[in-house]
């Protein structure tokens, strides 16, 4: 119980801390923190994602990009195509245009991610083991190569959105109410996910990661809950790529790349495998590292990669479980 | 036989040139405790496996409920009534001893994909798990991890998990395997009880378990069951002496 308490406290603090935020910038006159705090929140809804796959399903997903850069190249496209007033596509006699619209963007990332991870899911998740982690991986660059080679949107160069997209009529520029957009939903999420993982499916899902033999033989098919759990994940990280694309007005085919996918394990990984707050820990620090360090040598990589290893090493439940403790159920 | 809860025929399966299943018939009846006994490398964890849906059999049939349930998976076969236990435990070990319960009866209710749902505030789903701890003995234990429960006790566990779901069959793996003289007796007492609510498979190298318990046994030799009948039948059997019992 103890131990319970202090990972309470600690994400409050978070909360709190993330609530602050904007203020703290405006009071030190640094407005590009609330940029730099508005990647923290997006990335670290992106891990949020791939920690339900990852943490409590025990599925190594080495393919989060694909679904992060879907949610990306949706924003992205839908965008185009409404401020170059172009038709998307003609389906049926009816015709389908752009939108800036989030409220619209949102749900068809979900969508579409959703159903790309049934395939993508259907078929990986009849492996294990480092062969799920090398079929995710494959799925996803095959995407990227798709996007590459796609020159409708952008090709290699990308896709520029100029404005960005428009949220119930608020000022989407402003930093300050951007970042309570993604700030809203990533708690929105975290909520969806306490929950989700304290449930009847949830129970199920993290014993499949235990013991799927066990799981089978009480009568529950661990394959439809993982699959289940993986599309939840995805749709997740594809949220994450909606917002990603519109903080940067600027969507490339590095979103679905590899390294994207291995930026957001190391978040998981980092800030804890299967913490709630794990994924907002890791990309916190994360972005410290990239900015800090990354301004004062362009290798600052190999200092996050020094601490990637310490925690693997020794602090296997990551910083949430160095400070928290290991996780206790009941 | 009418009144054949499990029925076996012709079940074959072969590893290379290794026939581990031969032509294998059995059946189990309701109310009874059938013993496949045999000696190490005879196929009996083979056949299990076959029986509960782990292996597919390269032909013959499972019927269970007098429906065919040969190309069932593990799950669902479990669904309809089929409980097994583990030769070596297999439990969700960073779980309660509760929760390994709660698990098989959620499943039992079908309630494995409410997403909301909280699973520690399901009142009436814990008390069931917690019913079927108790029956065990485990009742004391409710809280301990798995991974932290004797050897012995997590025997038990199994039992109460495999109680959970109220199987309308039961097939236990080796259930003395590592029990010791006392846990065993006590067991042997339970699972004597136990045949009056459904019908036990049991594979069991423990020969006083078994000949204490057993309403029939088929003795397994390389694959094939050399025969099957009373305690008596097979204590007498000489082709039994001297595949199996020859060294006692």
């Amino acid at each position: 119980m103890g131990n319970l308490t202090i990972e309470y406290k600690l994400n409050v603090s978070l909360v709190l801390l993330l609530l602050a935020i904007p203020a703290i910038a405006l009071m030190l006159d640094e407005p590009f923190y609330i940029t730099l705090a508005t990647k923290v929140v997006i990335l670290a809804l992106a891990g949020v994602g791939l920690n339900l796959a990852l943490g409590l399903g025990g599925l190594i997903s080495f393919g989060h990009a694909a679904f992060f850069g879907i949610g990306g190249y949706i924003a992205g496209i839908l965008a185009s195509h409404s401020l170059n007033a172009e038709l998307m596509f003609t389906l049926a006699g009816t015709e389908f245009d752009g939108t800036t619209n989030m409220l619209v963007i949102w749900p068809l990332a979900l969508l579409v991610s959703a159903l790309v991870a049934v395939f993508i899911g259907y078929f990986s998740l009849r492996t294990k083991g480092v062969y799920f982690i090398m079929i995710t991986l494959a799925f996803a660059q095959m995407i990227y190569y798709f996007a590459i080679a796609w020159p409708a949107y952008g090709g290699e160069d990308g896709l520029s959105i100029y404005v960005r997209n428009q949220f119930m009529g608020l000022n989407t520029l402003d930093p300050i109410i951007f970042y309570g957009i993604c700030f809203a939903l990533l708690m929105s999420v975290l909520l969806l996910v306490s929950k989700l993982k304290n449930s009847h499916f949830g129970s199920a899902l993290q014993a499949a990661r235990q013991n799927e033999q066990r799981l089978a033989a009480v009568g529950i098919r661990p394959f439809g809950i993982k699959l289940t759990a993986f599309v939840i994940s995805a749709m997740i990280t594809a949220l994450a790529g909606a917002l990603f694309a519109d903080l940067n007005r600027f969507v490339s085919p590095d979103m679905f790349s590899w390294h994207t996918s291995g930026e957001i394990m190391i978040f998981v990984i980092l800030g804890g495998v299967g913490r709630l707050f794990g994924p907002v820990v890791g990309a916190g620090l994360f972005i410290l590292f990239e900015y800090y360090l990354g301004g004062l040598t362009e290798h600052w990589a190999l200092f996050l990669g020094l601490v990637l290893l310490a925690v693997v090493l020794f602090a296997r439940g990551g910083l949430v479980g160095l400070i928290a403790g290991e996780v206790k159920h009941d | 036989m009418t009144d054949s809860i499990l029925k076996i025929t012709g079940l074959q399966k072969s590893f290379g040139m290794l026939k581990a299943t031969d032509d294998l018939s059995l059946d189990l009846r309701a109310g009874e405790i059938h013993a496949v006994i045999g000696p190490n490398g005879a196929g009996k964890s083979t056949l299990i496996k076959q029986i509960c849906g782990e292996l597919a059999p390269d032909s013959g049939s499972v019927e269970f409920l007098g429906k065919e349930i040969t190309a069932l998976d593990v799950a669902a076969r479990a669904r309809l009534g089929l409980g097994r236990t583990f030769q070596v435990s297999s439990l969700a070990m960073e779980y309660s001893a509760l929760r390994n319960v709660m698990l098989a009866v959620q499943s039992v209710q079908g309630s494995s994909f409410k997403f909301f749902k909280s699973l520690a505030a399901d009142q009436p789903l814990r008390d069931t798990a917690m019913h079927c701890l108790t029956e065990v003995g485990l009742e004391r234990r409710a809280d301990i991890c798995a991974a932290q429960l004797s050897h012995g006790e997590r025997r038990q566990l199994e039992i109460a998990v495999v109680l959970a779901l109220q199987p309308k069959a039961f097939l236990l793996d080796e259930p003395m395997a590592g029990m010791g003289a006392q846990g065993s007796q006590r067991l042997t007492g339970f699972l004597d009880q136990l045949r009056q609510r459904a019908p036990i498979l049991m594979v069991e190298h423990d020969m006083d378990a078994v000949f204490s318990l057993a309403d029939r046994i088929s003795v397994l030799v390389y694959g094939k069951i050399i025969m099957t009948g009373t305690v008596d039948q097979v204590r007498s059997d000489a082709r039994v002496r001297e595949a199996y019992l020859g060294e006692e």
